[in-house]
């Protein structure tokens, strides 16, 4: 093992420890104060369940992670155009972003049920929309102030070589955003698992994670709904990790990383 | 080249939108191939002065012409080499990159980009370092950098502000010979900022003084230090002289020039 490697492997080892403790802490807790299972089954409970059920919940959450990741991709995608265009041509910008931000602040989720009417709950597309929504705000706003807010002496020096403006938006304003677009990337990665999860659970196929949860709950088979939570969370947080990793190998260039990392 | 000026400044002022006034009244004509200093206390509307010139800004009043076309024009043509007092290197791009962006802009091809880097990581001394990105390097390095994205294009008129300010006194003297040395092939004309009185003088082959604010130009000393300079040039008796010229013309009036921790 390299020592960058070893390096790294020590580093996670204080929060491997607590994940550790606190598993163990949950197990002996829920043991010794015969905690009722409808309220928190025990961990060791909830992963014989998740190994019982492995093929049901492994389909479950592809599924749903396939409509997070579509409605990722959805409105990720728009929220950059969006920010594109509002760069381009600021009067746009100037009329459509206090509706943008106020939009942002809106709890969107709260649409789930209307997606579900317009597009049909068994649609994935019900749940794709929904996250699509969800996704569009923060990209949107974060792509934004990433192409606008550029050092004015690095335009100025573009302006010295008579570079012109689409050229200055691809030398200039998109590669100075992409650690804002990331941060809203990130945000929108977690935000999408969400709003498929939600939408599931205003009604959706049977065979989806989030109606899985539900359905578990409702019959009282509240180690299954754990497992699925668990499952849910996995999900997010290697969707999450990945757009974490694409960040850290598109932007190694960027110092206020640096700065980060040297704390 | 003919007899018109490079640089012809007229009438030029320059007043802010938050009131104040940076220039006022500049007229100053920089022949071809002459290689003129501003010096001027801090804050005297220097660097304002090589942004008009650069069609950066544009004059409240007055115009500048460059090579007898007018400013704008003139950055059209690509006729400006700017550096600014500080590097303004983008993030992203790596030593080499940032070198070789001019180039990218003016359709070089890559073939001849490579060898024109290499040319220019050479004469700024930063073998082994092509392929950092700024924050590896430090701020001197930077300036360099940025200096050599300047030249890169040998562009017909270098504006330099403050270029050399980053830099330990070795390398800010090997890079005045260097710069002389590039003035003297490239044929092209240097306006140059500096804070740096004996600089100034051991560059240039007229030393504009300006005045506080509104900035204004105060003399003009003619530098006639025989040409090619070389380090010795810094040991001649007409050197301090002048030296002592240009320093009588900045005190004249009570102006002084800031101190040199000051100067950024
Ligand atoms: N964009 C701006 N808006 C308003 N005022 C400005 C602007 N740029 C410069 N100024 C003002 O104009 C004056 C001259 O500034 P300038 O940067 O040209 O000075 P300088 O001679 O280059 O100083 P230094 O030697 O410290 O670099 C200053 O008083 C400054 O506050
Ligand atoms: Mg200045």
């Amino acid at each position: 093992m390299s020592l960058a490697l070893r390096r790294q492997a020590i580093q996670w080892l204080p929060a491997l420890a607590v994940f550790a403790l606190g598993i163990g802490a949950w197990q002996g807790l829920v043991a010794a104060f015969h905690v009722q299972e409808f309220l928190l089954p025990k961990p060791s409970e909830i992963a014989r369940t998740f190994w019982d059920e492995r093929g049901t919940l492994w389909h479950a959450g592809i599924y749903t992670f396939k409509e997070a990741l579509g409605g990722f991709a959805l409105g990720s995608g728009l929220g950059i155009l969006a920010a594109l265009l509002f760069a381009a041509y600021r009067p746009l910008g100037i009329a459509f972003m206090p509706f943008a931000v106020a939009a942002n602040a809106v709890p969107i989720i709260a649409f789930a049920p209307i997606m579900n009417d317009w597009f049909g709950l068994l649609n994935p597309f019900s749940k794709m929309a929904i996250a699509a929504v969800l996704c569009f705000f923060p990209v949107l706003i974060n792509t934004l102030r990433g192409l606008t807010s550029v050092d004015p002496r690095s335009i100025e020096l573009m302006h010295s070589y008579a570079a012109g403006r689409a050229s200055v938006f691809r030398r200039v304003r998109i590669p100075a955003s992409l650690p804002h677009l990331f941060a809203g990337l990130k945000i929108a990665s977690v935000l999408s698992m969400i709003g498929a999860i939600v939408g599931e659970y205003f009604g959706g196929p049977t065979n989806a994670l989030g109606v899985t949860i539900l359905n578990a709950s409702a019959y009282t088979n509240f180690p299954e709904a754990w497992a699925g939570i668990v499952l849910a969370s996995a999900f997010g947080i290697l969707f999450y990790g990945a757009v974490a990793l694409a960040e850290l190998l598109t932007t190694a260039w960027d110092p206020s990383r640096r700065a980060f990392h040297t704390e | 080249m003919n007899d018109r000026p490079a640089v012809h400044i007229k009438g030029v002022s320059k007043q802010f939108k938050a009131g104040v006034t940076a220039l006022s009244g500049i007229d100053l004509e920089v022949r071809p191939r002459e290689f003129v200093s501003l010096i001027g206390p801090s804050g005297c509307g220097k660097s304002t002065l090589l942004r008009i010139i650069g069609d950066l800004i544009e004059p409240s009043a007055g115009a500048v012409e460059v090579n007898g076309k007018p400013a704008h024009r003139a950055r059209l043509d690509h006729d400006y080499g700017i550096v600014f007092q500080e590097a303004v290197l983008y993030d992203w791009r790596t030593v080499a990159k940032n070198i070789a962006l001019p180039l990218e802009l003016l359709r070089w091809g890559r073939e001849k980009r490579a060898r024109r880097v290499e040319e220019l990581v050479e004469l700024v001394e930063l073998q082994g370092f092509e392929d950092h990105h700024p924050w590896q390097l430090s701020g001197g390095m930077q300036q360099r950098v940025s200096i050599a994205r300047a030249l890169s294009f040998d562009p017909a008129l270098l504006l330099m502000d403050e270029p050399f300010g980053a830099l330990d006194e070795m390398t800010r003297e090997r890079m005045n010979l260097e710069l002389l040395r590039i003035w003297d092939a490239s044929g092209s004309t240097i306006v140059f900022v500096t804070h740096s009185i004996p600089e100034a003088v051991f560059l240039s082959s007229r030393v504009a003084v300006m005045s506080r604010r509104p900035g204004r130009i105060a003399g003009i000393v003619e530098v006639d230090l025989p040409q090619p300079r070389s380090a010795r040039t810094r040991e001649e008796p007409r050197f301090f002289e002048l030296v002592t010229e240009v320093r009588e013309r900045l005190a004249a009036g009570g102006l002084e020039l800031e101190p040199a921790e000051e100067a950024s």
